[in-house]
């Protein structure tokens, strides 16, 4: 089974300065599967500089790999020819974080429906364009008479996010690559784009890697999840398991930090390093969270952990669970599809 | 003087436009007591910036408080001088405004600017004792020495929200408006940053107003809680009470719309959305959301009303019950 999408062992380095070069490591060798197979909700969660976003971005073919292959069908996306490209372009689709920074003011948010029309010859008339963008948009829950003809600040964040959601229904891709779509939502308003997302999944076959810091919409939305610690996979697996028993160190300060809606779920006391030393922590060797962890043992500052299988669609990379097999990166690269 | 460090009575805060004044805030009153933890939710656009700013009078023009009086220690803030305010500001409250880390300089270092705030506010203070309370101040809000000589891009977004609280601690108020202090940041700084807040309280007995839309966040800072809806107080009451019996309809949606973990897939959203200011809906402003509105909620405003021990709300279905 080939994947729509493929990371093979990708490397990420973001360099700057003209005379003396340094770099930062935004992705350290990962390979991760999207799309393809059975339509799923992969979440991809990880804290701010964990490299989600750059993963994303790769995927999108808006960055391209440092090392390491983005294969689209098993070939390079960058060796596509120009037709095989504008496929891609179709395949897959974006969705970003600030709902406000897509639409030009200018415009009304109409032409963000009409520019893929166009560009893909969806509709050989006014009105037969006209119906795919009222299908589009009462996919997403929308009203068209409400939406259509509005300029941008006539409509809320969550409209607007939806309208960005019914633009990439309209090219009906394979994969949606969502990046923090409802970070900048108000919170009642969350529930209808992630009610939407989950629809496109369900009802339109399309897969989507729902990137984001918020485990609990990660959780709900998800069929499986990816952790991100500093730009390696630290736990991989069906999101009910992962959320509700964390293994990695990682992933249960994650689940600890979530703030419960529930004056008697308190934050639970936990380990203080783990908690405080967020952003000092800089491992050259071995494990990236070793710094940081309550559980730090002297093989972890020796060598960086391989992912050991403690369910049979479970992975964790860390040296707790080695008395459970080993499994190669290959495989790792299956358990989120 | 009855135990309250702030008192705010029927504060109104208005922007004037070409086509009327938006009422940002209309008619808001709520007290604050000493060591007390205050929550204030709402969605965007209800006015809690607005709010936010104007109790250290800082709502820029068109903007301004057309009426209603803000008490400080029994002080009414709004008829002070503008000099007067100068220095009632950082020194007795203080503000943690929204995006806080964006704002530092980039080529200051982070003991200059702390400061800066603290000069600004009061003269009094020599050089050895500014420089002292710099690293004072950021030992309690757990920052180790060396990041007074940093520049804020060597800093993580949890270390610069943490200066920013740092600057708005330094010359110990008894209030802190912590305006969505953790808006942008991730879970675990999240946590680390109210963590720093909830400790601060209780060290220096200072007391939080905390403005945000999480009601997870509420939930595990605050021992009170405000609904604001519109620019207007719709409910208000302990945090524990709140949650366990929310009586305003738009506080049980509001909590109903916060994911749990235990009923996987649920989405429940506010249907509608939240009203333009400018042209406030006749009766009760959230009648038009309302899953339960009468005949009477278009016609009347309903007023908050107290129906039980510090337990308020503005309903008109709790108005007959009473």
């Amino acid at each position: 089974m080939t994947a729509l999408l493929e990371l093979r062992n990708v490397t990420k380095v973001y360099t700057r300065g003209t005379f003396v070069r340094s770099g930062t490591v935004a992705l350290d060798d990962v390979s991760l599967s999207a799309g393809g197979g059975t339509p799923a909700i992969t979440a991809l969660a990880g804290e701010s500089g964990s490299g989600k976003t750059t993963m994303g971005l790769l995927l999108l073919g808006f960055l391209t790999p440092t090392s390491g292959q983005v294969l689209y069908d098993g070939q390079d996306l960058r060796k596509l020819s120009s037709q095989e490209w504008d496929t891609f372009r179709r395949d897959v689709q974006a969705i970003f974080q600030d709902p406000f920074a897509v639409y030009n003011p200018f415009y009304k948010v109409d032409h963000v429906l009409e520019v893929p029309i166009h560009k893909f010859r969806l509709a050989k008339s006014h009105a037969e364009a006209r119906t795919l963008m009222e299908q589009a948009l009462v996919g997403v829950g929308l009203r068209p008479e409400e939406t259509l003809g509005r300029y941008a600040h006539q409509l809320s964040g969550g409209q607007l996010q939806r309208v960005t959601v019914a633009r990439a229904l309209l090219l009906k891709p394979r994969l949606i690559v969502a990046d923090e779509p409802v970070s900048m939502v108000d919170a009642s308003l969350r529930a209808t784009i992630l009610e939407s997302l989950r629809k496109l999944n369900r009802e339109f076959g399309i897969s989507i890697l729902y990137i984001t810091h918020d485990l609990t919409t990660a959780y709900h939305i998800g069929d499986s999840i990816v952790v991100l610690y500093q730009g390696s996979m630290v736990e991989i697996g069906h999101v009910d398991p992962v959320i509700k028993n964390p293994q990695h160190p990682y992933t249960q300060l994650l689940v600890a930090s979530i703030p419960w809606p529930d004056p008697d779920r308190k934050w639970q006391r936990t380990d203080k390093t783990a908690l405080w030393r967020e952003g000092l922590a800089k491992t050259a060797v071995g494990c990236k969270f070793a710094d940081r962890c309550p559980k730090v043992m002297p093989m972890c500052r020796e060598s960086t952990p391989p992912f050991y299988r403690i369910e049979p669609r479970r992975a964790v990379a860390c040296y707790l669970h080695r008395d459970s097999p080993m499994i190669a990166a290959e495989e790792v690269t299956q358990l989120a599809l | 003087m009855n135990g309250y460090v702030v008192q705010v009575e029927n504060l109104k805060v208005y922007y004037p436009t070409s086509s009327g004044p938006v009422k940002a805030v209309d008619g808001v009153s709520f007290n604050l007591g000493a060591r007390e933890k205050l929550g204030l939710v709402g969605e965007s656009g209800c006015g809690k910036s607005t709010l936010a700013l104007s109790l250290l009078r800082l709502i820029k023009p068109p903007g301004r408080i057309e009426g209603g009086r803000i008490l400080l220690n029994g002080v009414d803030l709004t008829q002070l001088s503008w000099d007067k305010m100068r220095r009632v500001r950082l020194n007795q409250i203080s503000l943690i405004p929204q995006g806080a880390m964006n704002s530092l300089n980039p080529v200051m270092r982070v003991r200059n600017q702390i400061m800066d705030g603290m000069r600004a506010h009061n003269q009094s203070m020599s050089r050895q004792e500014l420089e002292a309370r710099v690293y004072e101040t950021l030992e309690l809000v757990g920052l180790e020495r060396n990041v007074a000589t940093m520049y804020p891009h060597e800093l993580s977004g949890g270390m610069k929200q943490r200066v920013c609280v740092a600057i708005a601690i330094s010359l110990r108020p008894q209030v802190v408006v912590a305006d969505e202090p953790t808006s942008a940041l991730d879970v675990v700084v999240q946590r680390q940053v109210m963590e720093t807040i909830g400790q601060l309280q209780e060290e220096l007995g200072a007391a939080v107003i905390l403005i945000g839309h999480d009601m997870g966040l509420m939930a595990q800072f605050v021992e009170r809680l405000a609904v604001m809806y519109a620019g207007r107080l719709v409910e208000a009451g302990g945090i524990r009470e709140v949650f366990r019996q929310p009586l305003h309809p738009y506080t049980q949606l509001l909590i109903s719309s916060v994911p749990l973990l235990d009923e996987k897939g649920v989405f429940r959203g506010i249907p509608g959305l939240t009203p333009s200011l400018l042209h406030v809906p006749s009766g009760c402003i959230f009648h038009p959301r309302c899953p339960q509105a009468q005949d009477t909620c278009t016609e009347e405003v309903p007023p908050l009303v107290e129906v039980g021990p510090s337990r308020w709300v503005a309903c008109h279905r709790h108005e007959v019950e009473r």
